[in-house]
């Protein structure tokens, strides 16, 4: 039961309604019982909960829509610091881009990882908010280790741009135009 | 490849802890002797603990009673 928050949290980043992540994490700890014997001692747990929260996610899913199969644009690397990091500087000696990281909301940080398209989200969540390993997240989501590297390079930067989105909504910083050269 | 490109190349190796041991400490050492790389790994790094901490979930008393519940009863169907 220790690991229901984790489990939890990860099942609203998938369905994106708390009703739907009720059902998925119930419906996952009864066929994890179930299914206990399949599981072999002395490998990862929680990788194993994961991997049944995601097939019991991804039969939930197919019952009600088409997977979504959004494409991302192309956002160049390291958006995010590209455009708040020199603050720091700016700011003489305060870390004033973590101040500015830590005025996104909780909401904020959760609906920009929801606005990612579902291959994309899932690796992202898996990465950054799970800390799976590269080899685990392959494993869980049955894709090629490349992919898995591929999915997290171009969710990470869709997720900053959304981040950045967000903070130019709220003025905690000033646009910069995509084009210019920062 | 210069130092400073492999440093910008392996961010995401190094910090998800996917680089071999020779890479990472490579990567460290340019990273101790080299401000302009080290600012983004700063930054990339208290980002995705911001996103990991503001990510974070209470599970509802009832979601955790009524699992309990549901795993209860499938132990008594099972040993029925």
């Amino acid at each position: 039961m220790g690991l229901m928050p984790s489990l939890y949290a990860a099942a609203l980043r998938m369905t994106r309604n708390p009703s739907d992540a009720e059902d998925l994490v119930q419906e996952t700890y009864l066929r994890a019982y179930r299914g206990f014997e399949g599981f072999e001692e002395g490998t990862n747990l929680k990788a194993w909960l994961y991997r049944i929260l995601t097939n019991t996610y991804i039969n939930y899913r197919a019952k009600k829509r088409r997977p979504d199969e959004t494409e991302l644009d192309e956002v160049e690397d390291l958006y995010l610091y590209r455009r708040i990091g020199g603050l720091e500087a700016a700011m003489a000696g305060r870390s004033a881009e973590d101040e500015l990281l830590e005025r996104f909301t909780d909401a904020e940080v959760k609906e920009a990882l929801e606005s990612l398209p579902e291959n994309f989200r899932m690796a992202v969540l898996l990465a950054d908010v799970e800390g799976f390993a590269y080899k685990e997240i392959a494993e869980i989501l049955d894709i090629p280790i490349g992919t898995v590297m591929s999915r997290l390079h171009r969710g990470r930067k869709a997720l900053q741009k959304r981040l950045y989105e967000f903070a130019v909504e709220r003025n905690l910083t000033a646009p910069v135009p995509d084009d210019a050269h920062v | 490849m210069s130092d400073c490109q492999d440093a910008l190349h392996e961010l995401y190796g190094f910090l998800d802890g996917e680089l071999t041991e020779d890479r990472r400490v490579a990567i460290q050492h340019h990273l101790d002797t080299c401000q302009p790389c080290a600012e983004p790994y700063d930054f990339e790094a208290e980002l995705r603990a911001v996103v990991r901490r503001k990510c974070q979930e209470q599970v509802p008393d009832a979601l955790m009673e009524k699992i309990r519940t549901a795993l209860e009863s499938e132990a008594s169907r099972l040993t029925d």
